[in-house]
């Protein structure tokens, strides 16, 4: 951030250190003095959430490496020792489980909070990609994750989506029999996705290294949209944002608590706790709860090699948001025709997540006929998700570059302060 | 907060207020309206002479230097409005999170000791009835050796007249087997030097000989000659009947 | 607005959760078990009940491999007794019950001296013995199907000890057409597949349910009970899915006590800290 340090070292070490590698004068500058937006709202706390989660998961998920073998004969009961044998390996195996869905409810929440108020537009691009970069660590986190269980769940799961990189043509089979190490998803794939889980977590915790210290050059958003313009904006990050983080934080720990005390396996599926058998294929394979909208638009293409393409095409709209978007105005709190379709994106969202879990072929309204067409009725999963994958890309491709230029946005407040101290003397 | 923006883009602001020009939409994104450079230059303080025309409403909040959120400054004048960490209701909080991370670590550091597996071996029961008298058994114990070697009536007097002799580690031989089990000899078949495994009846007293380095014990495992500074070990054991011993 | 399409949306998602269909068969009947619930416990009794269920009639085809002798009396098993536990210094492997019912069993060992493959008495520490060496030695006695390993099968599953119970009391009668395969026995709660022995153009809607390997197991009167309850195939199939979930779950009264204290715990240091928010920010407008 632009403006110099504040940083008063008062002991005699803080002197001689902040000589040296001035930690202290980092630590201040970014976490204690650093000037803080005054009005922002509680959507902005799920940066420290994930901080949490990401801390949780890496000492959670060190510990079990402890007692976890990663061998195809031995992983499934070697969980099932630290769920029996381990002292409280019942709770740190239950909260590292379900502290995946935790990081995942709270990243979805933080990058909505991010689409709606215009937190990717300029000066903040970079600081967004670095944000999708996380993202997708974070799922090839999951994915290998969920394999290391070894039940049947984490095996068909696994041999999905590794066969999906198949669909490439030419390179196809050399890059499934390269990561499969074999003919098929084996001892190999195991032990290599227990070694790449273990490293990746470290990986997203320097890439959010970058992610603060580019928050930190171009300073937060918040919801009016419009950047500090003065002191009167905002407020030192201790104790304010410090504070009330550290309350969302608690009331987060209670979520998660509710999940791993008394629901731990709600979130799972059954079919996880069968040891994998290659030669036997589940009823229904699913991926994590979290995987299922991008799972429905890859069933909603026909096409082996284009289901993949719209797949990673999906992730790849959110990289290029901040060009897609024209609006001149960030928040969308201002932009009352961009909030309905924002409303309309989410709820297409819940419903790719929906119909991820689904057959395709069933019928979303048992009982009703529909015409049949070209593959499969109309009343039924697949089609559904195909309508609300057209909506996806939709958002991205249409809606944000043409609502920008079309729309007729609200008066934009000159500064943070205007609306907010302007009912200076009511309290809190 | 209210929604939507009661205060238009002539409302406000004063004339004479020193401010970047703004587009019709009023913000900062604009990257038709502003220079690049405008996007890297530090915010533009208002003056505060025209600050206060321009939020009236702020003028407690002006005394003193342009330290608007300040709330250090505003302690300076009103005392107690300083949200101070001495309030009792932030050290409550400290103090419970404290609390919370202590018990949140325990689980962390308890993990690591013994699981209920390791420990359900920790204790092993033997059945005395098949080790013939000067014979011993050899049986793993919690990951290392153990001896278990009935005496005879000549080894276990050789190592009674032996408990006054000078010694590395001196021990009455009574010490280290059960009243009234003198022949039944439980030790730790590791040696105390470096940890081999001796072998039995070797070396003079017939006892144990260390192949490694020479170590040589007695017929009570005491340590005789040798690098192996203490005796052989005995482990803590109970006899559950005449013919069955639990060792650990 | 944004805040009330929030909470629609996350109510969407918990109803979609549950919602992954099976193949067609009856719902597992509702059952009041002891240990459901935010302050559910195992009723010993009846885990003992189960246990004597499992060891006189499933356990000739079905293995544990994942329970020791030992796990019997650990906290919340079926025979616990405070006298054996960590907090009077001892261990459930000094359970007599415990020592008693390993010594019953007999394990799959080696002879030390010459090598040979015995069976010894067993220990606390040791597994339950499986009825089988292998797989293939498992289909070869029960007509190509595998008993599955029952460790696990509470959670397994879905709808958990609910659905053992239903398969144990779903061996109805055949409706009327239906052709039950050689081997084969039809069980309503099965979610299988009646196709095999039904024709839908012919015959019309499919029974629910499906063809299942496994003779129907319990009868009235197989396992005695010594708490006197009576013996009917209601009773045993609650007992012994109540004790499955016990052997799925071991750990289950543990982490519902821990979570009360947690959850107790995070809402007064909810309470502290929106207090001390409230307090940081009583001058600020934001």
């Amino acid at each position: 951030m632009s403006g110099h340090s504040t940083y008063q070292p008062k002991s005699g070490f803080s002197r001689w250190m902040d000589a040296r590698l001035p930690v202290g004068r980092l630590v201040w500058d970014s976490f204690v003095d650093y000037p803080t937006p005054r009005n922002l709202n509680y959507w902005w706390t799920f940066g420290g959430i994930l901080s949490l989660c990401l801390g949780v998961q890496i000492i959670t998920g060190i510990v079990l490496a402890m007692h976890y073998t990663p061998s195809a004969d031995h992983a499934f009961n070697s969980v099932e020792h630290i769920m029996r044998d381990v002292n409280y390996g019942w709770l740190i195996r239950y909260v590292h489980a379900n502290g995946a869905s935790m990081f995942f409810i709270a990243v979805y929440l933080h990058m909505l909070r991010g689409l709606y108020y215009g937190s990717y537009k300029a000066p903040r691009e970079v600081l967004w990609i670095l944000g999708c970069v996380i993202y997708g660590l974070m799922m090839a986190t999951a994915f290998m994750g969920y394999v290391l269980p070894w039940g049947q769940m984490s095996f068909h799961g696994a041999v999905v989506i590794t066969n999906l990189l198949g669909a490439f043509p030419v390179v196809g089979e050399t890059i499934t029999t390269l990561l499969w190490g074999g003919f098929a998803v084996d001892e190999p794939t195991l032990k290599r996705f227990f070694s790449l889980h273990y490293l990746l977590p470290f990986m997203i915790a320097g890439v959010v290294v970058l992610h603060v210290w580019a928050l930190h050059v171009v300073g937060q958003n918040n919801p009016t949209g419009v950047d500090p313009k003065s002191k009167a904006d905002t407020l030192p990050f201790t104790p304010y944002a410090t504070v009330k983080d550290g309350f969302a934080m608690s009331v987060f720990l209670i979520l998660f608590a509710i999940f791993v005390f008394y629901m731990p396996n709600a979130l799972g599926h059954a079919d996880n706790y069968i040891p994998a058998n290659p030669l036997v294929t589940p009823a229904h394979i699913v991926p994590e709860w979290y995987f299922l909208p991008f799972y429905a638009i890859l069933r909603a293409v026909p096409d082996k090699l284009m289901g993949v393409l719209a797949m990673f095409g999906a992730i790849g709209c959110l990289f290029a948001l901040p060009w897609l978007d024209t609006s001149k105005v960030k928040s969308m709190r201002y932009r009352p025709q961009a909030q309905l379709y924002f409303v309309i994106f989410l709820v297409v969202c819940m419903v790719l997540g929906f119909c991820g879990a689904k057959l395709p072929a069933d019928p979303v309204i048992p009982g009703l006929w529909s015409p049949k067409v070209f593959d499969a009725e109309l009343n039924s999963f697949v089609w559904l998700s195909r309508f609300a994958t057209l909506y996806y890309f939709a958002y991205f491709l249409v809606v944000m570059p043409v609502l920008g230029l079309t729309e007729k946005p609200r008066a934009v407040p000159e500064t943070i302060s205007s609306p907010v101290l302007g009912d200076a003397d009511k309290k809190d | 907060m209210r929604r939507g923006n009661p205060y238009s883009r002539h409302g406000l602001l004063k004339k004479g207020v020193t401010h970047t020009n703004r587009s019709c939409h009023g913000t900062s994104t604009g990257r038709r309206d502003q220079k690049r450079g405008d996007l890297l230059a530090p915010p533009v303080y208002i003056p505060r002479a025209n600050l206060q025309a321009a939020y009236p409403s702020l003028a407690r909040h002006f005394e003193g230097d342009l330290q608007v959120a300040d709330p250090a400054a505003n302690a300076a004048h009103t005392g107690e409005d300083d949200p101070s960490r001495r309030d009792f209701i932030h050290i409550a909080a400290i103090t419970a999170a404290a609390v919370g991370a202590g018990a949140v670590a325990w689980p962390f550091i308890a993990q690591m000791n013994p699981a209920a597996d390791t420990l359900a071996l920790a204790s092993v029961e033997y059945d005395l009835s098949k080790i013939e008298s000067g014979l011993q058994v050899t049986i793993n114990w919690r990951g290392k050796p153990l001896f278990i070697r009935n005496r005879t009536p000549e080894q276990i007097a050789a190592a009674v007249a032996d408990d006054g002799k000078g010694m590395p580690d001196p021990q009455a031989d009574a010490d280290r087997h059960k009243e009234g089990k003198a022949n039944w000899l439980i030790l730790i078949g590791s040696c105390t030097h470096l940890g081999c495994v001796p072998t039995v009846g070797g070396g003079e007293y017939g006892g144990w000989f260390c192949p490694c380095h020479g170590s040589v014990y007695d017929t009570s495992g005491r340590i005789r000659s040798g690098p192996a500074p203490k005796n052989l070990v005995v482990p803590e054991y109970a006899f559950l009947s005449d013919t069955k011993v639990k060792i650990g | 607005m944004l805040r009330k399409v929030t909470l629609i949306a996350a109510a969407l998602v918990l109803v979609a959760g549950p919602a992954f269909a099976s193949g067609k068969a009856e719902e597992p009947p509702k059952i009041n078990f002891s240990f459901e619930g935010p302050f559910g416990t195992f009723d010993q009794a009846q885990l003992q009940r189960g246990y004597k269920v499992y060891r006189e009639v499933c356990s000739a085809c079905h293995s544990m491999n994942l329970l020791a002798f030992r796990n019997l009396g650990d906290r919340g098993g079926p025979f616990y007794d405070e006298k054996y536990s960590p907090k009077h210094g001892k261990t459930s492997n000094d359970n007599p019950y415990v020592k008693a019912i390993a010594l019953d069993a007999q394990i799959a060992d080696i002879d030390s001296e010459t090598g040979d493959p015995i069976k010894r008495p067993g220990m606390p520490a040791d597994h339950f013995p499986a009825p089988f060496p292998n797989a293939a030695a498992a289909r070869a006695s029960n007509g190509g199907a595998l008993p599955p390993d029952l460790s696990l099968i509470a959670k397994a599953r879905e709808g958990g000890p609910e659905y053992v119970v239903g398969i144990m009391r779903g061996y109805v009668t055949p409706p009327a057409g239906l052709k039950v395969p050689v081997g084969q026995h039809y069980n309503n709660h099965f979610p299988g597949s009646v196709s095999a022995g039904w024709d839908e153009k012919k015959q019309g809607h499919a029974p629910e349910g499906g063809f299942i390997a496994m003779a129907p197991p319990l009868k009235d009167g197989l396992v005695t009970f010594d708490d006197g309850k009576p013996s009917t195939v209601a009773q045993q199939s609650e007992d012994v899915a109540a004790f499955l979930m016990w052997a799925a779950e071991p750990k289950l009264e543990e982490r519902k006590q821990m979570g009360a204290a947690v959850l107790v715990f995070l809402l007064i240091f909810s309470g502290l800290l929106y207090a001390s928010y409230r307090r940081v920010w009583r001058n600020e407008s934001h």
